[in-house]
């Protein structure tokens, strides 16, 4: 059996499989489909300082093998988290990482404080890329002075192993990337949703609330490994790679491109087993190819 | 205990131009336990782009079988009411709360406009197990589509109304005499949102507890992806999970 251990940072995950924010609740939905010890960890929902009750509804629309969504962060605050949430996940058998979204520099770094303080906690994954809410989100991840200046607050804040998520709703990827990691980003993860648009031509309006929405979904995986591919040879820092992982395959193309570790998103919906099943996938496809350690094909592709 | 399981069809009944029935079991043939009013998360086989799960409500429970009412409008519905008997399934299920049946007493009126109707068939047979008279009031455009009339008359009265008045009395449901006519301890509905909002506002004026089934759009049908929420007085919660039963009362509708 193939190692399939790796490391982000002082991070060491049991093997590259973790889930992306947003699509795998607090891991609770999930524990009746997916044993959490199968997993690398978790990327638990975006948590704000304040509670957010997130965008109206319709939120969500199916496109060609793809969806948008615009949720919007709905969320009951980084306090609710740490006194009512964090407790039901502290014993789980797998890495707990919370993804941290806020609307400036000083609120991100106060809520990743506060999530400093939770002993299980071993890592959290700025959110600079949410394309649904109008006050910050995706505002920081776009420009490298705005993504440089969220993860220089949150990094005097934070101890512990800092991901930064990043948006590929930019002109240059790598540039963005670069700029985190100089202010001291230990990993970056990528990408989040595309933003798009779609129409209901009956009703001549939006399909979503808010008019716009994040794609996510196979229709974004080329792009996603496009960007993987072009930040993993931009950086020196581990990247976690995402954007339409469906199975074991897609999961080693990620990994291919320069991925340490991968996230399994929008396919959770479809198959709420699925991220498990593509741990042992990879295992199983190493072995199938003789290969003794996952790193041996890590950013194999030049 | 919610389960991913594979199911195979064993009928595929025509119910009307656009409406069919399907039936199945478990392949492992263990029924996981489901209550009336909750749902499963169907996986469609073969729909080309088609990604996410169909939310479809429980229409029946028996004889080891899972019944399934099918409108046939997209690409992702029409792959699966042309499943052929024998062809497989992917279910995740049970999903969602369900009708209070267990608390509901006495006369309990159950409406359904269209594809709607499904939830209450089961619902109705429930009630009527824990001792209480359902009593359903079905609405369509058109005689032929009153769905599964025959089942419903076994479990208990019928009202209907159709819109051109080709059975029972013409009109919408709301129309109907016996609301004015009759009193009822409780009522249950499913059916477009313009059907439910008016029997919702019959039941406030009435003053009757009544429970409405919503049928948001939704990914994951567990929770997770907070696409399906309605506004409560608790704020913003999931259809899926917290629904896809709700009293009137949780909700915020301009009543």
């Amino acid at each position: 059996m193939a190692t399939l251990s790796v490391k982000i940072a002082g991070l060491s995950l049991r093997n590259p499989v973790l889930t992306a924010s947003g699509t795998f609740g607090y891991g609770l939905e999930f524990e009746d489909f997916v044993p959490m010890c199968k997993l690398g960890g978790i990327i638990v929902k975006g948590t704000t300082l304040q509670p957010r009750e997130g965008n109206d509804y319709p939120r969500m629309a199916e496109t060609a093998s793809g969806m948008l969504n615009c949720v919007g962060l709905q969320n009951k605050g980084v306090h609710y988290f740490a006194e009512h949430i964090y407790p039901q996940l502290k014993d789980m058998d797998t890495n707990v990482i919370v993804n941290v979204s806020a609307s400036s520099p000083e609120n991100y770094a106060e809520c990743a404080a506060v999530i400093d303080t939770l002993e299980r906690i071993p890592a959290i994954e700025l959110n600079i890329s949410c394309p649904n809410v109008k006050d910050g989100g995706m505002a920081f991840g776009v420009t490298c002075e705005g993504a440089a200046s969220v993860v220089k607050a949150v990094r005097k804040a934070y101890n512990k192993t800092l991901i930064v998520k990043l948006s590929p709703n930019v002109t240059d990827i790598a540039s963005i990337a670069r700029a985190v990691e100089s202010e001291g980003a230990d990993a970056v993860s990528l990408i989040n949703t595309l933003m798009g648009m779609s129409i209901d031509i009956e009703r001549r309006c939006s399909r979503l609330s808010i008019g716009t929405g994040g794609l996510s979904g196979p229709a974004v995986k080329p792009v996603a490994v496009r960007m993987v591919h072009q930040v993993a040879r931009a950086v020196s820092i581990p990247v976690i790679g995402l954007g339409g992982i469906m199975n074991a395959e897609d999961a080693i193309e990620f990994i291919m491109a320069g991925a340490t570790a991968i996230e399994v998103g929008t396919t959770n919906f479809i198959d709420p087993a699925v991220s498990g099943k593509i741990a042992d996938g990879i295992g199983q496809w190493l072995d199938n190819h003789g290969i003794k350690d996952v790193s041996e094909i890590i950013g194999i592709v030049k | 205990m919610k389960y991913s399981k594979n199911f195979i069809i064993t009928a595929n009944e025509q119910l009307d131009t656009r409406c069919v029935l399907l039936k199945m079991q478990p392949s492992d043939g263990e029924m996981p336990p489901m209550r009336p009013g909750q749902f499963v998360q169907v996986l469609v086989p073969a729909a080309k782009d088609t990604l996410l799960r169909l939310p479809i409500s429980i229409n029946n429970v028996e004889d080891g079988q899972l019944w399934l009412m099918v409108q046939m409008i997209g690409e992702g519905t029409k792959a699966l009411g042309s499943l052929p008997i024998g062809g497989a399934l992917n279910l995740v299920l049970p999903l969602g709360n369900g009708f209070s049946v267990s608390e509901a007493k006495g006369r309990v009126l159950l409406v359904g406009g269209g594809v709607g109707i499904a939830p209450l068939l089961y619902t109705g047979r429930a009630l009527r197990e824990n001792g209480a008279e359902p009593i359903f009031l079905l609405g369509a455009r058109t005689a032929d589509g009153v769905l599964e009339r025959e089942l419903f008359e076994q479990i208990g009265r019928v009202l209907i109304t159709t819109e051109d008045g080709s059975a029972g009395e013409r009109g919408f449901v709301t129309q109907h005499s016996a609301l004015q006519t009759e009193r009822f301890d409780k009522i249950m509905v499913c059916g477009p949102k313009p059907m439910m909002v008016a029997v919702a506002r019959y039941a406030r004026q009435k003053d009757i507890d009544c429970e409405v089934s919503l049928e948001n759009m939704m990914a994951c049908g567990l929770g997770a992806c907070l696409c399906c929420v309605e506004k409560t007085v608790k704020g913003n919660v999931c259809v899926c999970t917290e629904g896809p039963v709700f009293n009137i009362n949780q909700l915020t509708w301009q009543l």
